[in-house]
């Protein structure tokens, strides 16, 4: 059996802390408890002082120390600011295992080389984390990672092979497990090295399996690999050009070869991605970024040819605003050539080769359709190309989700439309009969409804008609007579959450020059919601 | 050992006379170049179909008032249906819930808007990959945009349908009277409309032609009396009857056809 791998354990004591005062702000050095089911986690060392100690009741802590910042513990918060931290430390040293956020350990035989002795390189990684990111940390040194941990809380470097030894003198307390360590005191073991000297048999078959863990750890013989993470590979690819290009044929040139490299370098990593972005940086600082979705891997050409789109609708885009879109400016045209292109994959997944449709469904004409689809993207922006998606709702606008072309066809509501796959879906009740209109109207037109003595006709609370209907001007049209119609059709939808709450009133009339409407009374107020066209 | 060369040898025979095709290849010999049509309305144009490469425009408002939209949709239908890409541009006002009910696919439906001044170009990309192209035709378009765009399409093999006004198109259809049936004083609701539709254009379809058609139909009514009136309807007039593919298929129903 081989011996402990040589561990250097990187800790940042009290970290929940200093991860509040990173993300949220709390500042470390006042009095700072993190709680977790109304137990204190971890406290600042002003905290301390006062006598606030892990484990205590809020209430209790409080007393303690009455100035305590109280925080709530948040796993992910800790694990998020940890990351510049073994980002730092990989910038030194290779093969980084976190241990929990705050910790992180790796093989200290390569630092300890590099560096000139493990005293040095302690040094030189804790000065590392404290000049990137302001954060103090301790270093230990032993033989497998469970001492090394040990050995950071005092901060200090054991001798190779003193390890058991080192461990010797520790509570049993170290161990981290609660109802072990309650059961060995009650026993009289007091500590690790106490605990070592029982026999291993005797351990595994009176406390289990996990207890024969522990008395491993220990005895000092620590085997567990370090599992070192990979830090995420650098997918994008850069180039800059020291002739500004001024031409889009040139880019989309220059974006082939560009292509190319980016997908060396994803089949090197039998890659795949989903998102393309393609940035453009001019001389000027002008930058340009559009992200592009494909089903498949996009070929080198397919690549060229997003280039060449996304900057022609730039050269041509002249910061004008659509109509209807949402408002959304197109960034104004360029003053001077392009110096740098970048393609930044996005949506990365092992890439297991494509499935091509049995019937050719998916086939040429698919590609085709797509291919120019994508094209008006580039002309007119990704979200200018829309497809419906049919979901539930009460009425013909709501049950019809537009989803820019290439994304994904999930609708707002579940609907009674796609029933046929055994799912429960809602029934909807009072939605409208088919047929359903065939243009509907993104905003309503407003409208006025008059009865037979040129009064507006109104609807009671008890939903009574004051008189029938029989003449209607749309908008500042001229006024029309209806033929035939049928109502009120009352809708109280969301009634529960009052922004949102629509109470209305519909109608159909069909008017005497052969149109029909689905006009809806809100608040007094009629309005055409859709027309029968 | 014989028996299965006896089947490869009947294989080869049937592959030589034709009688055998790929799955993938949807209709034998020629028809690809016609994209189908719903059978009603398979009489008014020139080859039974919209045909690749030709302009069918569909006129709005004079003399009737409506109907265009559902007669743009009742087109687009079969062809959807049979495994043709759609896109319709300048239709914010485009009904998804009732494109669905004639039986358009609407994954394979693209939606643009607003094209906004880019129009032609917009247009023009789209002829070049999409099958059927419904165009909603903006107020100020000149006849060389229009005249370049047809060729266009002629040249790609898709099928350009404007919707508006529309010189020199292959064939124009124009709703001329549509009523509707089924709304009372107060009571009913909207079920189905009566549309008369007539063709007129150029070469094969210069010879006027009308018809009349349920548009949109009504699930319950598929039968067609000779008068042109259907069958008093069954049920309940407040549930609905969308009840499934058959009754979507029925969307349209052919009433009665004469050729002046």
């Amino acid at each position: 059996m081989t011996a402990p791998v040589r561990t250097l354990l990187v800790w940042c004591p009290d970290w929940p802390v200093i991860a509040a005062e990173i993300v949220d702000g709390v500042p470390a050095s006042t009095p700072v408890a993190v709680l977790h089911a109304n137990r204190v986690v971890a406290c600042s060392e002003a905290a301390r002082a006062e006598g606030v100690r892990r484990g205590l009741r809020k209430r209790e802590a409080q007393s303690r120390c009455p100035q305590l910042t109280t925080v709530d513990h948040d796993p992910g918060r800790d694990a998020r600011a940890f990351e510049p931290v073994v980002a730092a430390v990989e910038e030194i040293a290779a093969g980084v295992e976190v241990v929990r956020p705050g910790a992180c350990a790796l093989a200290a035989r390569g630092p300890a080389r590099y560096f000139g002795g493990e005293e040095r390189a302690a040094e030189q990684i804790i000065e590392q984390v404290a000049q990137t990111c302001a954060v103090e940390s301790q270093i230990g040194i032993a033989d497998g990672v469970f001492a090394a941990g040990m050995a950071a809380r005092a901060g200090q470097i054991v001798e190779p092979g003193a390890t058991p030894r080192f461990l010797a003198g520790l509570p049993v307390g170290a161990l981290g497990r609660p109802t072990l360590t309650d059961l060995l005191r009650r026993l009289g073991v007091r500590t690790l090295g106490d605990f070592a000297a029982l026999p291993a048999a005797d351990v595994l078959s009176r406390f289990g399996f996990d207890a024969a863990l522990a008395h491993r750890l220990a005895a000092g013989r620590d085997h567990r690999p370090l599992a070192a993470r990979r830090p995420p590979v650098d997918l994008d690819v850069t180039d800059t050009y020291d002739e500004p290009i001024d031409r889009v044929d040139v880019a989309a040139f220059a974006a082939r070869s560009l292509a190319e490299r980016l997908h060396d370098t994803l089949a090197r990593y039998g890659l795949a991605c989903t998102r393309l972005g393609i940035e453009a940086v001019t001389a000027h600082g002008q930058e340009l970024h559009r992200v592009w979705r494909h089903d498949g891997l996009l070929t080198a050409a397919a690549i060229a040819d997003r280039v060449r789109w996304q900057l022609d609708g730039w050269l041509s885009g002249q910061g004008r605003v659509r109509p209807g879109g949402a408002g959304r400016v197109m960034p104004p045209r360029p003053t001077s050539g392009i110096i740098r292109l970048r393609l930044i994959p996005d949506g990365v997944l092992a890439h297991v080769g494509l499935q091509p449709g049995l019937w050719g469904e998916t086939g040429e004409e698919r590609e085709r359709a797509h291919r120019a689809l994508s094209r008006v993207q580039g002309i007119l922006g990704p979200e200018s190309v829309v497809t419906p998606v049919l979901g539930g709702g009460r009425s013909p606008g709501d049950q019809v989700r537009l989803v820019p072309w290439g994304d994904e066809r999930v609708p707002t509501r579940p609907g009674a439309q796609d029933g046929d796959n055994g799912r429960a879906v809602p029934p909807w009740p009072g939605r409208l009969p088919a047929p359903a209109p065939a243009l509907v109207l993104p905003t309503p037109l407003p409208a006025a409804v008059y009865d037979v003595a040129g009064e507006l006709v109104a609807v009671t609370a008890r939903l009574e008609v004051s008189a029938a209907p029989a003449r209607i001007a749309v908008g500042s049209q001229a006024l029309v007579e209806i033929v035939g119609w049928a109502g009120p059709w009352p809708v109280d939808e969301r009634w529960w959450a009052p922004a949102e709450s629509r109470r209305r009133a519909r109608f159909q009339v069909s008017l005497a020059d052969g149109t029909a409407l689905l006009l809806s009374l809100a608040a007094g107020q009629w309005s055409v919601e859709a027309i029968y066209d | 050992m014989a028996g299965r060369m006896v089947v490869g040898a009947t294989a080869l025979s049937a592959v030589a006379a034709g009688l055998v095709r790929p799955a993938s290849e949807p209709d034998p010999a020629g028809a690809h170049r016609v994209l189908p049509v719903l059978p009603e309305l398979s009489g008014l144009l020139p080859n039974r179909g919209l045909r690749r490469g030709s302009t069918v425009a569909v006129a709005s408002g004079r003399p009737a008032r409506g109907g265009g939209s559902s007669l743009v949709l009742a087109l687009l239908a079969e062809a959807s249906r049979s495994g043709s890409w759609c896109a319709v541009v300048g239709v914010p006002t485009f009904g998804a819930v009732a494109a669905a009910d004639v039986g358009i696919a609407l994954d394979r439906l693209a939606l643009v808007p607003h094209p906004g001044p880019e129009w032609a170009t917009v247009v023009a990309a789209l002829i070049d990959g999409v099958d059927v192209v419904v165009v909603a035709v903006p107020p100020a378009l000149t006849a060389s945009v229009a005249t370049r765009l047809a060729a266009r399409a002629r040249q790609r093999g898709s099928v350009l349908v404007p919707y508006g006004p529309w010189e020199g198109a292959d064939v124009t259809l124009q709703v001329m009277r549509g009523m509707w049936e089924g709304l009372g004083q107060g009571r009913g609701r909207l079920r189905r409309r009566e549309v008369t539709i007539s063709a007129r254009g150029r070469g094969a379809a210069a010879r006027p032609k009308e018809v009349k058609v349920w548009m949109p139909g009504d699930g319950a009514t598929r039968a067609v009396t000779a008068t042109g009136r259907p069958p008093a309807t069954t049920g309940s007039p407040l549930v609905p009857t969308r009840s499934g593919p058959a009754a979507r298929r029925a969307a349209l129903t052919l009433v009665g056809r004469s050729a002046s």
